[in-house]
């Protein structure tokens, strides 16, 4: 930031820790030094004439979400080379899949976005839909929106309330949880699980919705708005949030594509591209929602993005409850599933990004092969490129704004 | 749009929105226009072409896979890689499929392209065409052994280097294979974990 963009107020509480610094002894940054870099590329500024340092963030990090390792060296607090290290929650559920029938593979699918599992359950049950060619019911359909849009809801919650706890505030978290905890509540009524849910089934659902439990959810879904208002007065115009999170990790809309990033991060970049409106599933296509996307491509953008798709999940449940009509929650599916010898990819709007599967028949009952294309993994792939440059601390941001789960990381 | 141009007997197919439909078919699908347009951008490229459930399979040449994906990148705007994974066909020949994922914004629609790999044979590495191949050709060394020649860090990425085995492979149990790694450090050397002459391990913490 040049001089002539701070405030009067900005200005003197600089040049009053500088003096503070002096005093103690401390020395002095490089002039521009503590600078947010312009862009990503730029060669790394020097801070203080220090040995280059390598340093392992992780695997026991709170803030990397999981079992991440990353490998920093680092110059001081600056970044010059980010290594992700994965593979520490890997448990071969691929291979999992090709020991186990069709319908056996569903619980597995849990495991791998754990904050995000009836999306998983419905890209992998809508891939052998598509194999064996079954219409999935009316009601079944809109069911499965509203089960995906509140699994949005949720993942995006739990994003917000961690990611805001990286950088320091910690009151989020406490209002982003307070709402989820009712959501898994609702999840729990529908399946009995919160958590691992396995709430659907090739070709439909498993149980039909409880009574009162749409009335519940549509006083739910009636309030959120006013909540997320409460969210957005938190962060939005928070004078640290933004000092954490604007400028830092910019993506332009080219790299997104070139790095193959989905979901928030390439809508947070300027490209309007979204699986439910791009290539419509279930009823996406007869259901009126807006696409947010901002151009700034910066973790703050990345925010705005989440917090306006949790708004417009919102709008999807509300018009999901008006047309639900009571109906068959489950198509005509074989006992035995026994799908031609053929390939098929299909692929879903999971919270993070596109989550695919590519699964292959031998014409058995097992899948020959079945493969995930997990959004997390391949969204972390762009952490080198991000962190090069940054400080540590902004790491911590910059983890938090690809929004990783480490068991769809390393499956 | 595919539903627009596929002049394929399999156009009922069509594109995505069709693909629930019930029972697919397979089909041929040599004369789709992507697929001629491979044939006569990269000669002796194509060797088969099918369409099943509205998804184009191209099969091509091990050896031309880059240039393809080039091909397909810069003439035919499938600028985004979703993917990339193989198969293990165990007592085919060739053994392996590396399967490859690409999408295109302007089409809004996919191809797959596939190639055989036998054992031991490398596969021309896509990553200098796609940076996104990256992780995904090092997470199929790693689970299938299959190498991508020209790959710029070709390290294990799942598994842990000095790991013995390649889990996705038919061959290998399911019950896993005894490594001794990690609670036993002293028979790390022999077992698994990273081996002393590992370049990873003078980084500390």
């Amino acid at each position: 930031m040049a001089d002539d963009k701070l405030s009067q107020a900005e200005r003197d509480e600089a040049a009053y820790f500088a003096e503070r610094a002096a005093a103690a002894g401390v020395p002095r940054p490089l002039a521009g030094a503590l600078d947010t870099p312009a862009a990503t590329n730029a060669e790394p500024p020097t801070l203080f004439d220090v040995q280059e340092m390598e340093l392992n963030f992780g695997p026991q990090h709170p803030s990397t979400h999981g079992v991440l390792r990353i490998i920093l060296k680092v110059d001081g607090e600056k970044i010059l080379e980010a290594i992700p290290d994965v593979g520490y929650l890997h448990r071969g559920t691929e291979k999992l899949f090709e020991t186990e029938t069709y319908p056996m593979g569903i619980p597995h699918t849990d495991r791998m976005d754990y904050i995000a599992a009836a999306t998983n359950n419905h890209a992998y049950c809508l891939a052998i839909e598509k194999l064996i060619g079954v219409e999935v019911p009316r009601r079944a359909q809109l069911i499965r929106v509203i089960l995906d849009e509140l699994q949005r809801l949720s993942s995006h919650l739990v994003w917000l309330g961690t990611s805001g706890i990286d950088l320091g505030a910690v009151t989020p978290f406490w209002y982003a949880f307070r709402e989820r905890e009712q959501i898994l509540d609702f999840f729990e009524e529908y399946c009995g699980a919160r958590l691992t849910l396995n709430c659907m089934r090739i070709g439909g659902l498993p149980f039909d919705l409880t009574a009162g439990w749409v009335e519940r959810l549509m006083e739910f879904v009636d309030d959120l708005p006013a909540r997320i208002d409460d969210y957005e007065q938190l962060l939005t115009d928070n004078r640290i949030w933004k000092k954490r999170t604007v400028g830092i990790g910019v993506l332009t809309a080219a790299e997104c594509i070139e790095w193959g990033l989905t979901g928030p991060i390439l809508r947070g970049s300027g490209v309007e591209w979204d699986l439910r409106r791009a290539q419509p599933y279930e009823c996406y296509d007869e259901l009126d929602f807006a696409i947010p996307t901002r151009t700034g491509g910066d973790t703050y953008d990345r925010y705005i993005v989440r917090v306006q798709e949790m708004r417009q999940s919102a709008r999807i449940i509300g018009q999901c409850i008006d047309r639900l009509a009571p109906g068959d929650i489950r198509g005509k599916v074989p006992r035995v599933i026994k799908p031609p010898a053929e390939e098929i990819y299909a692929s879903i709007e999971s919270p993070k990004g596109e989550l695919g599967f590519y699964c292959v028949s031998n014409g058995t009952n097992r899948p020959y092969r079945m493969h995930c294309r997990p959004p997390s993994f391949i969204n972390l792939q762009s952490l080198p490129k991000l962190a090069k440059g940054h400080l540590i601390s902004d790491l911590v941001a910059l983890i938090g704004t690809i929004d990783i789960v480490l068991g769809e990381v390393d499956r | 749009m595919a539903e627009e141009t596929t002049p394929s007997p399999a156009a009922a197919g069509g594109g995505p929105r069709e693909a629930a439909k019930p029972k697919p078919v397979a089909a041929d699908a040599s004369s789709h226009p992507w697929v001629a347009s491979l044939a006569a951008g990269v000669p002796e490229a194509v060797l088969a072409a099918k369409q099943f459930g509205g998804q184009v399979t191209v099969t091509v040449a091990r050896e031309k896979i880059a240039d393809v994906a080039r091909h397909l990148k810069e003439r035919e705007d499938f600028a985004y890689c979703v993917d990339v994974t193989a198969v293990d066909w165990r007592d085919r020949q060739p053994r392996f499929d590396v399967v490859y994922h690409f999408y295109s914004f302007s089409k809004n629609d996919r191809i797959r392209v596939k190639c055989g790999a036998a054992e031991g044979e490398d596969v021309p590495s896509i990553a200098g065409v796609f940076l996104a191949a990256n992780w995904s050709e090092r997470e199929t060394w790693d689970m299938f052994g299959i190498r991508f020649s020209g790959h710029p860090d070709l390290r294990r990425i799942l598994t842990w280097e000095g790991f013995r085995g390649f889990p996705l492979r038919k061959d290998f149990p399911l019950e896993g294979i005894e490594t001794g790694a990690a609670i036993y450090p002293e028979e790390w050397p022999e077992g698994g974990g990273p081996s002393p002459d590992d370049p990873n391990r003078k980084v500390v913490s």
